[in-house]
């Protein structure tokens, strides 16, 4: 039971990440049905915004109060860097066929990777991310779970976000304009809806929740490296398939599932089929029975099919 | 405005000067002509329809005054202003329209909808939403009763909880209309608001569009039922192949032979014989006007 509980705790740690990237997959879906496979290394760049804020204003810090203002720098750095490509490189490509601003996709991703090794000092290998007081350090002990400080701060974010997002997509105009754009781009804009300026904070609101996602992941491995968007983001792109492209909640309920399966993948499936070797696997055979029995995802596509 | 009983149709009322002058519109889509210089003028306080056989440019016409294309040639201009062929600057200089084949958020509640229509009207930035400052509260406030206002309006004020895409056909096409009215318009384009309605429908949408004109707005209607739009308008320009063939009062329009003749004379038109003059029937088809422009509907 111990072990079972133990595992729901790394899983939803772990799904808490996912979930945190994955919604940049789906606000940016939702609104311009682009996969946009360079959202992995804009949670990276985040990572390194956070590592580069304590760098170079508080190197040697602890504190706790560093940590904020830490995730400010790599909210910053994040969303700089979407709304850069969005501008650069998405825009242009608005009216192109699907395939153009895909390949563009794999085209960034590729590039702020290389730019990252290239020009951020000593990311050719891992480097490690600052100790916080409080938020890293000796796991807690509850009642026989281990649960690692920097779970609870992932954990947290995740919720804080979900909510604030919550309220910014239902409860202000903007985020009415959102979704206005997402189910008819041209009838909101003879709303007066300006829908560059929405497409921009989709990318925007995605970025930061995805740096976020990076200063979790910085706090939880104590290290960081330019890699380490890959694999993430294609995680949470899964996640977000999974849960419903294009629909937020689906894409949280999407990562949390999709964390729990692999940590009990990773416990409960014995033999030489187990263990973390196999967890990436069973990860997309859960993907892969979803979308044969679900296509739409657990929650629901929200895409709008236009005349 | 003067006007403020229900106007019996068809007799002179207070016109006042013009709003809208559309000068020599011009929609080419490679090497067809979908619209071929066409003006037309629409006047405070007026009802004007455009008729004109399936395929004629109506629609065509409508994309162009609004935006939604770009016209190869020509110029707009509303309240003596030129308006450059951008959605948004024509919803914010006053123009609003509803689609043939209706447009609504599917995906949201009847209030959210029209919501949606005040966005050009409001100016809260996503910080100050999102800090609720007293502003954002006030507007918001005022948004959702303005918007409730014009469910009432248009008598959809007990569905404002109702997702759009769970409404009856009819209500949706008066939702439409309550969200183009939330943009503030001096003038309102509708394109075939009582297609595959029902005669009591129909009855009631021209007691609305007649409420909507005597609220001060005038009114632009595309429409196949020509008993409603004889009924209905000061004045009627009939399109056909993309050119204005007759304008003039309904009963001109009416009894013009050339009226006739492209309705029902013409045999190189592939598709009118599902509208006769004074006939109520128009079936519900595929966006009509849409044949003609291969463009239409990008992706």
């Amino acid at each position: 039971m111990t072990e079972f509980l133990q595992q729901i705790v790394n899983g939803l740690t772990l799904g808490s990440l996912y979930a945190l990237i994955a919604v940049g997959y789906t606000v940016v879906y939702g609104i311009v049905q682009l996969i946009n496979f360079a959202h992995g290394e804009v949670f990276m760049i985040g990572a390194f915004g956070a590592l580069a804020t304590w760098s170079v204003l508080f190197k040697g810090q602890t504190g706790l109060w560093v940590l904020p203002i830490m995730v400010i720098g790599a909210v910053i750095v994040s969303v700089v860097t979407a709304v850069v490509m969005e501008r650069i490189a998405y825009r242009p490509l608005r009216n192109a066929p699907r395939l153009a601003p895909l390949i563009t996709a794999i085209g960034i991703s590729v590039f702020l990777q290389e730019a990252v090794r290239l020009f951020y000092p000593g990311a050719k290998s891992k480097l490690s991310f600052p100790e916080i007081d409080v938020v890293t350090g000796a796991a807690l002990k509850i009642g026989g779970l281990n649960i690692q400080r920097a779970a609870v701060f992932t954990v947290g974010s995740l919720l804080l976000s979900a909510v604030l997002l919550w309220f910014f997509v239902n409860r202000t105009r903007m985020g009415q304009g959102m979704q206005a754009v997402s189910e008819d781009p041209d009838t909101a804009q003879l709303m007066g809806i300006n829908v560059n300026r929405i497409i921009v904070i989709a990318f925007a609101l995605g970025a930061a929740l995805a740096a976020v996602g990076g200063v979790a992941q910085g706090l939880l491995n104590s290290n960081i490296d330019f890699r380490m968007g890959f694999l993430a983001g294609l995680k949470a792109f899964t996640a977000a398939v999974l849960g419903g492209i294009g629909n937020i909640q689906g894409a949280i309920v999407g990562g949390l599932t999709l964390g729990i399966a692999e940590s009990m993948a990773t416990q409960f499936i014995p033999g030489q089929f187990g263990g973390s070797a196999w967890k990436d696997v069973w990860a997309f055979v859960l993907l892969i029975l979803v979308l044969v029995f679900r296509p739409q995802g657990l929650l629901g596509a929200r895409v709008v099919d236009r005349a | 405005m003067t006007v403020t009983e229900t106007p019996p149709a068809r007799q002179p009322h207070t016109v006042g000067a013009p709003i809208l002058e559309a000068r020599g519109v011009t929609m080419r889509f490679g090497g067809l002509t979908a619209v071929k210089d066409v003006d037309m003028t629409v006047n405070e306080g007026e009802i004007v329809g455009l008729i004109g056989p399936n395929g004629a440019g109506k629609t065509t016409f409508f994309n162009c005054l609004t935006g939604l294309y770009k016209p190869t040639e020509g110029q707009v201009t509303l309240s003596g202003q030129v308006i450059p062929p951008k959605p948004r600057a024509v919803v914010i200089a006053g123009m609003a329209r509803t689609f043939q084949n209706i447009r609504l958020f599917a995906n949201m509640t009847a209030l959210e909808n029209v919501m949606v229509g005040r966005y050009c009207r409001t100016s809260s930035l996503a910080l100050t939403s999102i800090l609720r400052g007293p502003k954002f509260r006030r507007e918001e406030e005022a948004t959702r009763a303005r918007a409730q206002e014009l469910l009432d309006f248009v008598g959809l004020g007990d569905s404002a909880e109702s997702l759009a895409r769970n409404m009856p056909y009819g209500d949706q096409r008066r939702l439409e209309i309550a969200r183009a009215l939330a943009t503030d318009p001096k003038l309102i384009l509708l394109d075939e608001p009582t297609a595959g309605m029902n005669p009591q429908e129909t009855k009631q949408a021209s007691d609305l569009i007649f409420r909507i004109r005597d609220s001060g707005l005038a009114v632009v209607v595309i429409e196949h039922d020509m008993r409603f739009i004889f009924n209905l308008c000061d004045r009627v320009l009939c399109l056909v192949r993309g050119e204005v063939l007759v304008q003039g009062t309904p009963g001109e329009v009416q009894s013009d032979p050339r009226v006739i003749e492209a309705y029902i004379g013409g045999d190189d038109d592939d598709d009118d014989d599902d509208v006769v003059a004074g006939g109520a029937t128009e079936v519900r088809t595929p966006p009509a006007d849409t044949v003609t422009d291969p463009t239409e509907e990008k992706q």
